[in-house]
Parts: C-alpha cells; sequence; structure tokens
C-alpha cells in the first residue's frame, strides 16, 4: 500500500465504494468520512456519478490520514465494490495495484475486467447474506463496516458517525445501519495498522465541502445579497447560501438566468450590500458585459467560477481549469479587475472572503476560480482561520456640494456614496465618463479613468497571500487551484527523494504580482507549469509577461481524470 | 427640521438631454420631475435605472441616484437594488427596443416578481440611437429601415398584453403629448406597491416623423381601471394600441417577503464542526 512510507508524505489510506442506484455507495463514503475524521483523521471525499438524473451508478472515493489532505493518492488501497453494474465507468478514476484489496461479494457478480486487471487481490465476503439477517438491512452498510474494522476504527465510532449522517432516517434504519456495521466489523480481518488516535483528544476538526466553504467565506466577507441561476457543479453554493443568507438578514434572489444575475448583482452593489453570484463557465461566459459594467463603473461585485469540463457544455460533472483565459481576458475593453483561485477545500473560506473584502475595496469585479474538484469534494480539515479584514469598502457618507464620484486619488480609489446619502448623487454608468460620472468621449477622460482603473489595482499591496510557496532549489513548479494539492505531495516525494525544488502555487491569477513572482523565481532554473487543461493557460499567461527566467516545461492534462502525485513526478523525473 | 417643498425644476440635473428637438422624451421628463415633486420624494431615495438608448439617457437628466446599465438589463439590475434596498424608490426607464427585444425575458420575470417598482418603457417603435432600424413594436410592413428593407414581416409585440399575461399589478399607457395625464399616472404608479408597467407613447420625430399622427390617434380607454384580468385582458386586446389610462391595477403580495434575522456567523459555523 502507498499508506505507510516513512516520513515521507501523509500517511494514508484510500477507499473507493462503488454501487448501482440506490446501493447506498455515497451514504456509505459519508459515514466512513465522518467516522475517520471522529478518530482526528484528516480526510477528502470525491464523488462520482452516472449521467441519470436518478438512481445512476455512484462511486465514493476517500483518502484518510494523519496529515491535511489536498489530493487523491495514485492508487486505492481498498475497493468496495457494493455490485459491478455500470461500474466499468469509474474504472479511470479508481486506479489499482498488486496490492489493492477488492472487497466484494461472489454472489452480486465477477469482479470487471477494467478492476481485476490491476492484479489486485480479491477478498469476497457474504455480504448479501449478512444484511439479509438484519430487518431492512443493507449491504453498503455491512460491506463499510467491513472496511472501517480493517483500518481499526472503533465500531462506536462507526454507529456515532452512521447516527449522524442518517439522522433523517428515523430511528429503524439507524437501527438495521448499524447492525450491519457490526456484522461487517465481524466479516473483517483483523486490523494489521494501529488503531487511529483517540477520540479522548479535543481536536477542532470541521468536515466541510468546497462549495460550502466558498459561500462560508462570502458571508465573512460580508455579502448579502445573492443572485443564483442553477449550474452544475456551482448551484451546491447557492442552496447552501439561501437559507443562511436569510438567517444573517441578507437575501437570495433565484434569477432568470446569468444575464439576470450579473446585472442583480451589480444593482444590490451599488445600493451599498456586498453581493456575489456563482456560476460554471457557461454561465461566466454570458455574465462578460456584466462583469464589464462592474469594471466600467466601479461597482464591486463577486463571481465565483466552479469550473468543469469545457468547452461549451462540455463535460457538467467533472472537473477541468480551462476557465483561466475567460476568467483574465473575457471582458471587451482594457478591464483590469480581479482573479483568484483557491487552493485546497479549506482555501475556499480564506479565498472567498478575501475576494470579497477586495472587491470591495478596489470597487471592481472578482472573479473566483474554483473547480468541481473542489467544490464537490468535502475534506475533514482543521477549522479554517479567522482573517482579521483591514480593508473594505471606501465610502463618502458626508459629500461636499461638489461631490465627484470618480475623483482621482493617490491610490485610485474614489470614495463612493450610495443611495440614501443626501449631496452624494451621481449616475453610475458603463459609458466612459468624467470625474462627475457624466458620459464623456473626450481623451483626456478616457486616459484618466482607464489609468484610475488600472492604478487602483497595480499599486494596492496584496501582501503574502498571493501565493503559497514552499521548497527552494533550482527546479520549480507553478500551479493553481486544486491541481496545487498533487504539485505538493509530488514536490515532497522528489525533494524526499533528494531533488531540490520550490512550487509556487498562485492565488493571485489578476493582477499577477511580476516583482513578487521574479523574486520566487530567482536562481531557478527549470521551470514546469503544471495545470488541468488542454492548452496551458497559465503557461501561456506567465510567458507573455516574460516573467520566466528560462522556457518552461509544461504538464498541461484536460479533465475528466484528475492530475496525479505519480504522473507528475515521473513528467519532471523523466525530462529532467 | 422642516424640509423645504422640493419643486419640479430642482429634480433636473440640468445636464443638456441629447434628444433631438421635438423628442417626446423632454416631456416624459418634465413628468418625472413634475411626479416626484408631488410625492415630495427626497432626491436621495430615489433611484433611476436605466438600459442603453435614447430613453436610456434619462437618468443623468435627473438629480437622483441612477445606473446607466446595460442593453436591456435594467430590470434586473433595478431588482437588485431593490431587493437589497427596499427603502429607496425605483423608476427603471428604457425604450421599446431595450425592453421588449433584449430585455424581453427580463421584462416577463419583472412582471412575475410583482416587485414594487415603477417601469416607464418609453415607445417610439424605433431604435433611435443606432439610427433608425425597426423594434419589437414596429408595424410589420414598415420598409424605412436598411436593415429591413422590406418591413420585418414580424407582428407587433404586444406590451400591455404581454405586462398583464406576465403578471404585472399596474398597467398603464401614457402619451408625451399629454403631460398633464402622464404625471398623473405616474403619481399612482409610483404609490402603487407591487410592479407598475407604464408604457409611454413617445415620438421619434427624427425617425419616425410618421408618428406626428399619433396626437390624433390617441384617446382614454374604452372603460375604467379594472383589477379583475380576464375583463382587463378584454380591453387591451379591443385597443387599437393608442388607448391611455389606467388598464388595470390590483393589488396582490408585493415580493420580496421581509424576513427578520435568526442567527449569527459564528452559530451558522457550527454545522462544519466534526
Amino acid at each position: 500500500m502507498n499508506a505507510d512510507v516513512p516520513g515521507l508524505q501523509p500517511s494514508s489510506f484510500s477507499v473507493a465504494i462503488t454501487g448501482s442506484g440506490g446501493s447506498g455507495a455515497v451514504t456509505a463514503g459519508l459515514i466512513l468520512l465522518e467516522a475517520a475524521a471522529k478518530t482526528g483523521l484528516y480526510g477528502l471525499m470525491m464523488r462520482s456519478y452516472g449521467p441519470q438524473i436518478r438512481g445512476g451508478e455512484s462511486a465514493s472515493l476517500l483518502r484518510f490520514g494523519d496529515a491535511p489532505l489536498a489530493c487523491m493518492s495514485d492508487t486505492f488501497d481498498l475497493l468496495l465494490g457494493l455490485d459491478w453494474r455500470n461500474a466499468g465507468r469509474f474504472a479511470q478514476e479508481i486506479p489499482l495495484d498488486a496490492s489493492s484489496i477488492i472487497l466484494t461479494d461472489p454472489a452480486v457478480g465477477a469482479v470487471p475486467e477494467s478492476f481485476s486487471a490491476s492484479g489486485a487481490n480479491v477478498c469476497e465476503l457474504a455480504l448479501t447474506e449478512c444484511a439479509a439477517t438484519v430487518e431492512g438491512g443493507r449491504l453498503n452498510m455491512v460491506a463499510v463496516g467491513a472496511a472501517a474494522g480493517l483500518r481499526g476504527i472503533p465500531q462506536e465510532t462507526m454507529d456515532a458517525a452512521a447516527r449522524s449522517i442518517l439522522a433523517d432516517k428515523g430511528a429503524a434504519v439507524i437501527e438495521a445501519a448499524t447492525a450491519c456495521v457490526a456484522l461487517g466489523y465481524k466479516l473483517a480481518p483483523a486490523p494489521d495498522v494501529p488503531a487511529p488516535g483517540s477520540t479522548a483528544n479535543p481536536l477542532v476538526r470541521w468536515n466541510i465541502s468546497g462549495n460550502e466553504a466558498c459561500g462560508l467565506g462570502a458571508l465573512r466577507g460580508g455579502v448579502r445579497f445573492v443572485a443564483a441561476y442553477p449550474i452544475t457543479p456551482a448551484s451546491d453554493i447557492l442552496e447552501w447560501l439561501a437559507p443562511r443568507l436569510e438567517g444573517l438578514g441578507g437575501s437570495l434572489v433565484q434569477a432568470e438566468d446569468e444575464l439576470a444575475s450579473i446585472n442583480m448583482i451589480v444593482g444590490a452593489s451599488y445600493g451599498g450590500v456586498p453581493a456575489l453570484t456563482a456560476t460554471s463557465g457557461p454561465g461566466l461566459s454570458l455574465m462578460q458585459e456584466g462583469l464589464g459594467l462592474a469594471v466600467a463603473s466601479e461597482t464591486p461585485v463577486v463571481v465565483i467560477n466552479v469550473t468543469r469540463g469545457g468547452p461549451s457544455t462540455g463535460i457538467p460533472t467533472k472537473s477541468e481549469q480551462s476557465d483561466l483565459n475567460i476568467a483574465l481576458f473575457g471582458m471587451h475593453g482594457d478591464a483590469p479587475h480581479l482573479v483568484f483561485a483557491p487552493l485546497d477545500v479549506r482555501d475556499c473560506v480564506f479565498t472567498t472572503q478575501w475576494a470579497v473584502r477586495l472587491a470591495e475595496h478596489l470597487q471592481t469585479a472578482a472573479i473566483v476560480l474554483s473547480d468541481q474538484s473542489l467544490g464537490q469534494a468535502r475534506a475533514v480539515t482543521d477549522p479554517p482561520v479567522a482573517f482579521e479584514q483591514p480593508f473594505g469598502r471606501v465610502t463618502e457618507m458626508s459629500p461636499a456640494d461638489d461631490y465627484r464620484r470618480y475623483a482621482q486619488t493617490v491610490d485610485g480609489v474614489s470614495p463612493m456614496t450610495v443611495p440614501g446619502v443626501s449631496c452624494g448623487m451621481y449616475t453610475a454608468d458603463g459609458l466612459e465618463h468624467d470625474e462627475r460620472g457624466m458620459p464623456s468621449s473626450l481623451a483626456a477622460d478616457h486616459y484618466r479613468q482607464l489609468e484610475k482603473r488600472r492604478h487602483k489595482i497595480d499599486a494596492f499591496d496584496f501582501g503574502p497571500q498571493w501565493a503559497e510557496i514552499r521548497g527552494g532549489g533550482d527546479l520549480c513548479l507553478v500551479c493553481w487551484g486544486s491541481v496545487s494539492g498533487a504539485v505538493f505531495e509530488a514536490a515532497d516525494r522528489m525533494s524526499n527523494d533528494g531533488v531540490s525544488l520550490r512550487v509556487i502555487a498562485l492565488r493571485l491569477l489578476a493582477p499577477l504580482r511580476r516583482a513578487a513572482l521574479r523574486q520566487a523565481l530567482a536562481g531557478v532554473k527549470q521551470v514546469w507549469v503544471v495545470e488541468q487543461n488542454q492548452s496551458g493557460q497559465l503557461c501561456h499567461y506567465l510567458r507573455s509577461h516574460d516573467l520566466l527566467p528560462v522556457a518552461p516545461r509544461l504538464l498541461a492534462k484536460p479533465g475528466p481524470i484528475p492530475l496525479r502525485p505519480a504522473e507528475i513526478v515521473k513528467a519532471v523525473i523523466e525530462q529532467t | 427640521m422642516v424640509v423645504a417643498a422640493i419643486k419640479a425644476k430642482d429634480y433636473k440635473s440640468g445636464v443638456k438631454p441629447i434628444w433631438c428637438p421635438g423628442c417626446g422624451h423632454f416631456a416624459i421628463l418634465a413628468a418625472i420631475t413634475r411626479a416626484l415633486a408631488y410625492l415630495e420624494l427626497q432626491k436621495e431615495q430615489v433611484s433611476l435605472i436605466s438600459g442603453i438608448g435614447c430613453s436610456s439617457r434619462l437618468p443623468a437628466y435627473v438629480d437622483s441616484y441612477g445606473f446607466h446599465g446595460l442593453h436591456g438589463r435594467a430590470l434586473p439590475l433595478a431588482t437588485g437594488l431593490k431587493v437589497a434596498r427596499p427603502d429607496l424608490t425605483v423608476l427603471v426607464a428604457g425604450g421599446d427596443g431595450d425592453g421588449f427585444s433584449i430585455g424581453g425575458n427580463h421584462f416577463l420575470h419583472a412582471c412575475r416578481r410583482n416587485i414594487d417598482m415603477t417601469y416607464i418603457a418609453m415607445d417610439n417603435r424605433v431604435y433611435g440611437m443606432t439610427k433608425g432600424q425597426a423594434s419589437p413594436t414596429t408595424a410589420p410592413d414598415w420598409s424605412h429601415s436598411k436593415m429591413t428593407p422590406h418591413g420585418t414581416g414580424v407582428r407587433r409585440f404586444q406590451p400591455a398584453a404581454i405586462a398583464l399575461a406576465a403578471g404585472a399589478t399596474f398597467i398603464a399607457r401614457g402619451y408625451s403629448g399629454d403631460p398633464k395625464g402622464l404625471t398623473r399616472m405616474l403619481v399612482d404608479a409610483i404609490t402603487h406597491p407591487g410592479f407598475s408597467f407604464l408604457h409611454v407613447l413617445s415620438p421619434c420625430l427624427t425617425f419616425r416623423p410618421d408618428q406626428r399622427s399619433w396626437k390624433g390617434e390617441v384617446h382614454a380607454f374604452a372603460a375604467e381601471t379594472s383589477d379583475e384580468p380576464v375583463a382587463a385582458a378584454q380591453q387591451i386586446h379591443a385597443d387599437d394600441g393608442m388607448g391611455l389610462g389606467i388598464v388595470y391595477a390590483e393589488h396582490l403580495p408585493v415580493w420580496p417577503p421581509r424576513q427578520e434575522p435568526t442567527a449569527t456567523l459564528a452559530t451558522l459555523e457550527k454545522e462544519f464542526l466534526v
């Protein structure tokens, strides 16, 4: 197993659970994740589904360890096959090798070739028979009990997790579930690993998804108006926010389309309320004109883009990092704005909050590039740090008679009035304008406002959070977003093998911190850009700014399969 | 402290409109300022939201808050503003192209929501700003546009009928050549709780000089204001599109309903604790 290589990387264990619709593969995964969390382990869980609206095959992909996890491992140690109907579609996402175990009941059918070809060991258990002995008993709970037993998770912890996850289903379901879990423990071979840490220590951990984390970051940042249009895989953010915003005295409006969403948040923000929406690639395409209006009128807005396979309708349920170009360059005209990308699930909280505060302060549009593999992953993680908010909207509450909304200032940020403030009236405009906001086609006004809108962003001190930089040495890997987890893990492995290298994982993509990036790259003789798209969007962006000391090597792999640490290591080592 | 009464002319920003001499929009601007003065609304409490087109230039000519937004997107912008700031009086102004072509979808849903705002659609049956193309309210056989040299061949969009079907709770038609009637309708529209649709016929003498004939064609709606959709529908469909008056007004729940805060962020965050 890849679990126990000492000192190298998080000691981790990976479990996949597959089954047809109704087999409970996802529920079993959620329970196992919760139980592992209660023992003090960190965890990461992703899900995969067939295309049916309901009742399609599904897979839970889990990883546990004693250090924070930000990517799936190269192979899975354990595969629970609840049944094998259409399971072949998940084979590419569940790589196995000869050290893996496939736990299954022969009664549900033979292990498909796509899994058995790996040489994994098949462990046959009478799961169906056991489940049948319990009234309302289900095979998935027997299987997950066996898996938990194998890993030495205390049975009472599994019971507590089952009670928590199945709370809505009623006492009878919980009883049947825990009875099946107990049978699973009896079936499992004795654990060959030390039991995870005791729950006696009050470790504070969170169980949160990337989409929930973005929603929380928005609320922490002060967002109290959200416009929502459903789109996979961003709807979760909006659905999480809807009741919680209301609870805080804010509002969520379901819009008729993304064109309405972006314009609604411009309107709410103009009224003084920090506003946000969330979408995916196709929606971001629609929102470009509205984003440009926010930039030109200097009205703060935030759009979270949970990216998915592109182009066009693409692959809605799978992850890809192919929206960097449109996030950077989607607006017509010269429209400086902000683009952020959280590095992992937990980082979605901070990055979204930061984006909201900066959009408010710099009076511009901010795009947050999350992706499906972050948004719909659930992580057991340390609580996100509280971020003190030193900056926010610069307002003018007592304007002088000659108030000018777009007056030139030293830092380029003009104090803004909001409706209700007397003597502060102005008409915001997408048209180019003079300092009072009056439409103008004069060169002097255009140059002045263009320069102001660029300067306010370029001159701002964004601080150290623009990137996460680790290590040193003359080999450098550059990445952003969800790929960062696999890059960091690959870098740890190579470092342990004696390769001297550093990683720059960018959190702030626009503006590019050119001086800081040059400094971070000082001494580097080889650069790899690693990203999950076909065309190497980050690589081209960095090259266009002439920031890389040498011509970079590119590891660009489009979705839907995630980049794994081993393939990053392989690419770098083989070409070094 | 007694606030001095604001006169209509005080609502004018003093910026010279870009409109052509004889444009109907001048009279609509004047009527809006008179309605605001009549209602004694403080300037800072009024927000005028528009899209793109000749009509949409109006906010800059009024001394209030305003947003000259995107073509067809005034209604969602105004919706976001009003939901976030229910204390404000929100007026939306735009033309027939802005409102019924690119803005058509937003028009339907704004009517449906019954949000408390007033939408003034200034209809001159042409795209004036872009120099004379047919609009959705142009007759199918109007052949004076280079873009549709044989006429569009497409039947006219019916703003009042669609507003009613879409759920607007106040539907009226005014005419820039009837400033008194228009001002009264504006006052009623603004005070109506819910979505008020005020369709204003406003001739474009530059690209539709034929609209000089409107003066002799407008007339009052045959019946009194109805609060019954079927009767109002019959009125509207029987009308030739030149009928003036408030054809429909009904009180239905205004959207959105208000909620009081019940939680804090700290209590919310507890849901993630393992």
